[in-house]
């Protein structure tokens, strides 16, 4: 049997209006950011409800990243604030709970930053990989 | 023991049914043995004489019942509120979940209440009853006679680390109001997060791979009520879960945990009613401690009308990273 390399299962959620331009750009710079990271576009990075990225956990993600605009830049002009409380809250239970803490985290992209993006997702990708995959939360009945 | 009898409240009930300012009660039942009391409600003075009890096995909170019995009939409810469970009164009026003008509410002190799975444990079999008494509670067996636990030994865990004896909603009072505590109810959560992770997550795996998804702790949450809830859903597939300790459970509890969070006044009734014994309160209580730390003190309850913390932001909050990071360092 051919042993194939480890790749994690990374999903970002990128908030519409910075981070997934910020993802635009990069692509549209050539950037290079690994594969693994599938991106959900998201109206906002306060849509992302923390049962969304518990899915994503269930169902075998190794990492989970949530990328929006900086503080102060929403386009709602508040949603990210309580992204923010809310995935502290979220990434301290998992961590409480014993999920390493690494597999979580809230980056703010901008749309003018393609390049924070890529090496934001080549950091995280890596950390990840690191960590090898995620047994702890993955759910078998949830990946028939 | 507690500071009042069953005999002062039926007194007052009794006197509230006269005068007509109320047309039904909520007040604990007698159970098939004495210490398996169960919520009741009531709808005339002989159904309380026969039935309502008040002892050291009291620990039901009253206060979601009212979401649904406000909304049935003219009169007013009477109910009695132990202080914690005033904060969830109160919570869930900041909530708008009932009409605070059909409730007579009477406060009641409590002196904590006994933990039956602790004093059962005491005899395998043969209890006959048990009872609170001034030394402590008082097993009574068939073959070994009776066994008398301290009290200290006796409470439920929630008790021993009473948040707060003040009443801080109520119509009238019976008895003395205490003070809030200053209790020591998050040593057990430093204590876990002085674990590392893989000794955390061994813990969690033990006690929620136990967890048979009865929806006993949703049921009795004082701030579970939703009318519909996301966990009816019959094709959530919960009914084929593994008998081994497979730990499929956990997302369900940090669902609800986190449904909770910010508005949890911690009145530890999701413990209480566990049938496997889950200390899900620790759950509750991470959120609780991480908001304290984070976003200032904050007591869900103590106030109608407090803005939650998690509908709330200030642009200078912790980023999530750094939240962790003092999340894990107990800040």
């Amino acid at each position: 049997m051919q042993v194939t390399e480890y790749k994690p299962k990374i999903v970002a959620f990128c908030c519409n209006w910075c981070s997934y331009a910020g993802a635009d750009l990069a692509g549209n710079n050539r950037l290079a950011y690994p594969a693994e990271v599938k991106i959900i576009r998201v109206p906002c990075s306060c849509r992302v409800n923390p049962m969304f990225i518990l899915r994503a956990f269930q169902r075998g993600a190794d990492g989970v990243i949530i990328c929006g605009c900086h503080p102060g830049d929403c386009h709602y002009t508040s949603g990210n604030y309580y992204t923010r409380r809310r995935m502290a809250l979220l990434f301290s239970m998992l961590n409480y709970l014993g999920i390493e803490k690494e597999r979580t985290r809230v980056e703010w992209v901008s749309a003018a930053e393609g390049a924070k993006f890529a090496a934001t997702m080549n950091d995280f990708v890596q950390t990840v990989a690191a960590l090898g995959e995620n047994k702890r939360l993955e759910d078998l009945r949830c990946k028939l | 023991m507690q500071a009042l009898t069953r005999e002062v409240l039926l007194d007052r009930a009794k006197a509230l049914f006269a005068d007509g300012t109320v047309d039904r009660a909520y007040g604990w039942k007698r159970g098939e043995f004495d210490y398996d009391v169960t919520p009741g409600l009531f709808r005339s003075v002989e159904e309380m004489e026969k039935e309502f009890v008040f002892d050291d096995f009291c620990g039901a909170n009253f206060s979601k019942y009212l979401v649904e019995e406000t909304r049935k009939g003219e009169g007013k409810i009477l109910v009695f509120l132990k202080p914690c469970d005033t904060y969830s009164f109160n919570q869930l009026l900041t909530e708008h979940r009932f009409d605070r003008e059909k409730v007579y509410a009477v406060g009641i002190p409590c002196e904590g209440m006994a933990d039956v799975t602790k004093l059962k444990a005491e005899a395998a079999e043969g209890i006959r009853s048990i009872t609170a008494e001034k030394e402590g509670f008082v097993v009574h067996t068939l073959y070994d006679g009776d066994k008398t636990v301290p009290r200290t030994e006796g409470l439920s865990e929630r008790c021993l680390v009473c948040k707060s004896k003040k009443h801080v909603a109520y119509d009238e009072l019976l008895g003395e109001d205490g003070e809030v505590a200053d209790s020591a109810r998050f040593d057990e959560v430093a204590r876990l997060e002085a674990m590392n992770a893989d000794e955390r997550f061994a813990f969690w795996q033990r006690e929620l791979s136990r967890c048979i998804r009865c929806n006993a702790c949703r049921d009795v949450c004082p701030a579970c009520t939703c009318e519909t809830c996301v966990f009816n859903n019959p094709n959530s597939g919960v009914e084929s879960k593994a008998p081994v300790t497979s730990f499929e459970e956990q997302m369900f509890h940090i669902i609800r945990a986190f449904h909770v969070a910010g508005r949890c006044t911690d009145c530890g009734e999701c413990s209480r009613v566990c049938p496997q014994h889950i200390p899900l309160h620790l759950l509750n209580r991470k959120f609780i401690k991480d908001i304290n730390a984070f976003y200032g003190e904050y007591q869900a309850g103590a106030e109608v009308g407090s803005r939650a913390p998690l509908v709330n932001y200030t642009t200078a909050d912790l980023e999530p990273g750094e939240a962790v990071q003092r999340g894990n360092e107990h800040a």
